[in-house]
Parts: structure tokens; sequence; C-alpha cells
């Protein structure tokens, strides 16, 4: 927009002009200078100290490791020698967590446009609040909730979908069960499915009013002013949600670990039992891993935390694309 | 391509506020007619009843007769969303919609309407462009966002969106406020141009415009906070600049008032 206001050109003159050449130098902005400085590098000196602590006690067990730490599927630190390798969690984590957004993302993203634009006002605003309020508490709850009441069902679930879709290698397999990578990522669906709708009601919220009355002033229906003003302005928020709720699925830890039954090795079938996460094996054994067993699920936590990582920087990537846009 | 509007006894209101009292009007085909008035007035608030934009509002409801030649757009069988590809719309503020393309935005409408395939759309959009006076200017960056033209550009992006589907009138809801006498002049340009195939409704806050550009003025008022807007004459432009019937209109273009 080149019709800038005022005040528009001010916020950018003093873009071009950092806040630091302001200071007075009197004590007060002197003081606040320094607390916020010193807050800012101690976030920095505490992320660092993590890092550091972590790799550190992580080396002694990967020196003594027998396996190939990235490949291999067994899980065997406390054995002599040990051996023990991600491939398995990695696999558990990666697919429980993506089941979990595929099912989550559409259904939360539902949730919040009915909300916000099919919703009479008075229904809206109670539900906004109710969904405003589920975001809020703890996902181990929902977990809870899915483990006690919802998984002695997935028997049957699972195996209607193997029935029907058991031609894709992902859902074939034999004697499909309860305690699979399926149930976990259907327990994580509805942990992270109020976070993701109150994230995207926001995001909905946010969608100026000049918009969504152009597309119905050319005559759009509601669905198609939704698809016209509503969706591509909020694509990156809506990206974001989901990114979010991912990265609450992969940190699960309880729910996952009460749901999975621990079968060694990579099991390509879903629907079948087993599998580990990163977060449900540490919560298993460390209590009692020896010195070298933590040591590897220290090493494991931090592959988690650099998938994580890069899972965030592909989610920024992906937002970026169509900056111009934005 | 373009209709006689009548408007006979016309309430509109938000929830409990009665917001404009007992309109009655008629606006020609290919003319164009401007709404003057106070702030508050209901001047918007009428203009939107024209194309059931009022309605959108939750709460909002209409009284009274619209009709459009022989259709009455309140009538029971009347789907809105096709009153308002019927009646176009451009509001003060550009709004392009911000993540789509100069050329999207201009075939977004048309898209709505089943318009398919390339060399029609191309062919729709060109002529879109052309007749907003905008082609000659934009025709090398079709691909690029509209939100990145300047604010004239971008309100004559919005009037060749509200143009590509054909609308039978076009209504504009103080398209200059937001923009520089520049941008301003060649908007009133592009009305006097546009009056040959539509009929179009203009709400202005500035009364030189409204003698510019219209051939027909009609003056709004209230009679105090609260009340109901009412519409107090409709006439020709020469006619209310130079000699209104009313004082109250004499009042307000001569600056007595407001």
């Amino acid at each position: 927009m080149t019709s800038e206001t005022g005040v528009q050109a001010q916020a950018r003159a003093a873009e071009r002009r950092p806040m630091r050449d302001l200071g007075t130098g009197r004590f007060g902005d002197k003081l606040f200078e320094w607390a916020a400085r010193g807050s800012g590098l101690l976030v920095l000196g505490i992320m660092a100290a993590i890092a550091i602590f972590l790799i550190w006690k992580a080396i002694p067990a990967l020196r003594a490791n027998e396996a190939n730490f990235f490949t291999a599927e067994t899980w065997d630190p406390n054995a002599t020698p040990p051996k023990f390798g991600i491939a398995q969690l990695a696999f558990g984590t990666v697919m429980s967590s993506l089941i979990a957004m595929l099912i989550a993302t559409p259904v939360a993203i539902g949730i919040a446009l009915f909300i916000s634009f099919y919703s009479s006002r008075k229904v809206a605003s109670g539900l906004g609040y109710v969904v405003d309020l589920l975001a809020a508490v703890p996902s181990i709850v929902y977990g809870l909730w899915g483990v006690s009441v919802l998984v002695p069902h997935m028997e049957g679930i699972s195996k209607a979908i193997n029935a029907v879709l058991g031609w894709i290698p992902l859902f074939g397999g034999d004697g499909v069960g309860k305690a699979s990578i399926f149930t976990a990522g259907v327990v994580l669906a509805i942990m992270i499915l109020p976070i993701i709708s109150s994230i995207s009601r926001e995001v909905f919220l946010q969608v100026p009013r000049a918009n969504v009355e152009a597309a119905l002033a050319l005559g759009a229906t509601r669905w198609e002013t939704i698809r016209l003003a509503v969706l591509p302005y909020g694509r990156s928020g809506m990206i974001g949600a989901a990114m979010l709720g991912l990265g609450r699925a992969m940190g699960e830890t309880i729910a996952v670990a009460l749901v999975l039954t621990f079968v060694p090795g990579i099991n390509i079938h879903i629907l079948q039992d087993g599998g580990a996460t990163f977060a449900s094996n540490i919560a298993n054994s460390f209590s009692e891993a020896s010195e070298t067993g933590r040591g590897a699920l220290i090493a494991s936590g931090l592959v988690l935390f650099v998938i994580t990582l890069l899972i965030n920087m592909a989610a920024r990537a992906v937002v970026a694309r169509r900056k111009e846009f934005v | 391509m373009a209709k006689r509007i009548e408007v006979s006894g016309l309430h509109a209101y938000y929830g409990g506020v009665h917001a404009i009292e007992d309109i009655s009007m008629t606006v020609e085909p290919r003319s164009v007619t401007a709404f003057i008035g106070p702030s508050g007035c209901g001047k918007s608030t009428f203009l939107r009843t024209l194309n059931r934009m009022h309605e959108v509002i939750p709460g909002a409801r209409v009284e009274g007769k619209v009709m459009l030649d022989e259709e009455d757009l309140y009538g029971p069988s009347v789907d809105p969303v096709a009153v308002r590809r019927t009646v176009g719309m451009v509001f003060q503020r550009p709004n392009p919609f911000p993540t789509m393309s100069i050329y999207d935005n201009v075939a977004a409408g048309l898209k709505l309407n089943g318009v398919r395939g390339k060399a029609r759309l191309d062919e729709i959009v060109e002529e879109s462009l052309q007749g907003a006076n905008l082609w000659n200017e934009v025709k090398d960056r079709l691909g690029k966002p509209g939100a990145g033209l300047s604010g004239g550009q971008q309100q004559r992006l919005c009037i060749a969106r509200a143009i590509a589907v054909r609308p039978q009138v076009l209504l504009m809801d103080e398209p200059c406020s937001a923009l520089d006498p520049i941008s301003t002049l060649a908007i009133e340009d592009l009305i006097g141009k546009l009056k040959n195939q539509f009929t179009i409704v203009i709400v202005t806050h500035n009364m030189q415009q409204a003698a510019r550009v219209s051939d027909k003025t009609a003056f709004f008022n209230i009679a105090g906070t609260g009340a109901p807007g009412r519409l107090i004459e409709i006439d020709d432009t020469s006619k209310i600049f130079t000699n209104p019937e009313q004082k109250a209109t004499e009042d307000y273009i001569t600056g007595r008032f407001g």
C-alpha cells in the first residue's frame, strides 16, 4: 500500500532508527535496559546450558554403543555391550504424531469455522469460550479419557479400517489390535484438537471484515466467502496451529506410554500392536536405566529436540513462501 | 445491462435501533445518483439495503420493498446471494483480496459465477481492467499481489472486480474517501464512463463530488441523535445544489448545518 498514513510512516521511521538510540542515559532507563538485556541473555544461557548438559551426558553412552545410533531398531542400552538405535522410536513418534495431526486438523478447523461463521452469535460466544477453556486443560486429561473410554473401542475400528484399506501396506497385516501406533495417534488427536481449534478461531477472528464483505458483495455464498476471503488469509495461521499441535503430539508421553505395548522393531503395519515413541520410551525406561541407559535416553531426547526444530523450520518455510501475498 | 431501482416504504433496523425510516425513491437506469447527508444519517445503511448487504450484520433487518425492474429484491423466494451478483458494490476502503494476484482478484467473482476457461477469463479480466481504467498500469504485472498497488489503483481494482460479473447496478459507498485528489479524479472520470453501462448509486461526503458526477442527488438527514435517518429530498443534481425545495437541504449544502 502506498497510501501510507502518518502513523505508519512514523512506525517505519522508528524501525529504521533502533530504540537504543533513544536512550536518555537516565538511571531508570539504564536499569531497565540491563534488566531486559539480562533476561534475554538468561534465556540463551539456559538453552545453551541444557544443550551442553544433554550432549555431555549423552556422549559416554554413544561411545559405548555397539550399534548404529540412527539406524538400529533395538533398544538395549543396559546390556553388555550396550546396543541401541532410535530408528523405531523415530518411526513411532513421527507416525503417531502425523496421524494425530491429520485427524485433528480438519476437525479443529471445522469447529473453528462453525464457531466463527455458521453458529448464531449466542452459540458462538458460548462455544468459543468453551473451546478456549478446553485448550487450557492439560492434554493428559484428554489422554486419560482416550485411554479409558476410546481405546476399548479401537480394536473394532482398527479391524474395520484393516478390512477396507488393508491393501495399503500401512493399514495392512493380520491380527490388528488396540495397542497400536494408530490408536496412539487417535488419542493424540483428541489431545491436540482443542489447541488447534482455539488457535484457528483466533486466526479467523483476525480476518478483516472488509475482505469478508468484499466476497459477500460479489455474490459469494457462505462457503465461497470462506474459501475466497477466510482460508487464504488464515492459511499461515492454520499451518502454524497444525504445527503447534504436531509439536505437542510429539512430546506427549504418558498417554502414549499407556496405550502402546512394546514390541521390538519397526512395524510398518500401524494397526498392529506395538511401537514406541521417544517420549514413551523415556518414561518407561528411565527409572530402571543404568548410567549408560540414561545417557542413551538423553541422546534420544536430543534427537526429538532436533526433529521438532526441523518441523518448526519447515513450517516457517511454508508460511514464508507466500509472504509476498500476506 | 442496467435496471431501474424503485424503493418504497423502506425501513432498516440494527437489532432494536431504527436506522432509516420510510424511504421511497426511484433510481433511473444508466444514471448516477448521489446520496449526501451528515454522518449517521443512514445513507450507507440505505445503500446496503439495495444489495441485501445490510442483513449480513447480525440482528439487522429490513422492511419495505426494493424493486429491480420487475423483481422484488426482498421477495420470499429471492436468494440474497443472487441479488448481490446482480447489484455490485464498491466499498469505502479499497478491499482487494490480500492473498490474491491482480488477475485473481478480478477473476474471483467470475469464478463464483462458473466462468471457466483461461481464454474466456483472460478476455473478461482485460475488459474489466480496461473498463476500470487500470489495464495500462497493471497489464505487465497481473500476477503480482493486488494489495501491492497504490490506494487509488486498489480502488479501481475493486471496481474492476465488481464490474467483471456484469452487474445491473453498481453501488459505491464513499469510494474516494480514502484516496488523494488525483486518484479521486481518476475514479470520478471512471464513474462518468461507467454510467453508460450501469445504474450507479454513490454515497459521498464530498458535495463537490456529488455535483461533479451525479445526475440526481438525494439528501438524507436525521432529526437528532438516535432518531432514524430520513430522505429529505431527491431531485436533479443541478436543482439540489442551486434551488432545493427544502430548507434543510439548502442549509446543509451551503454549510449552515453540521
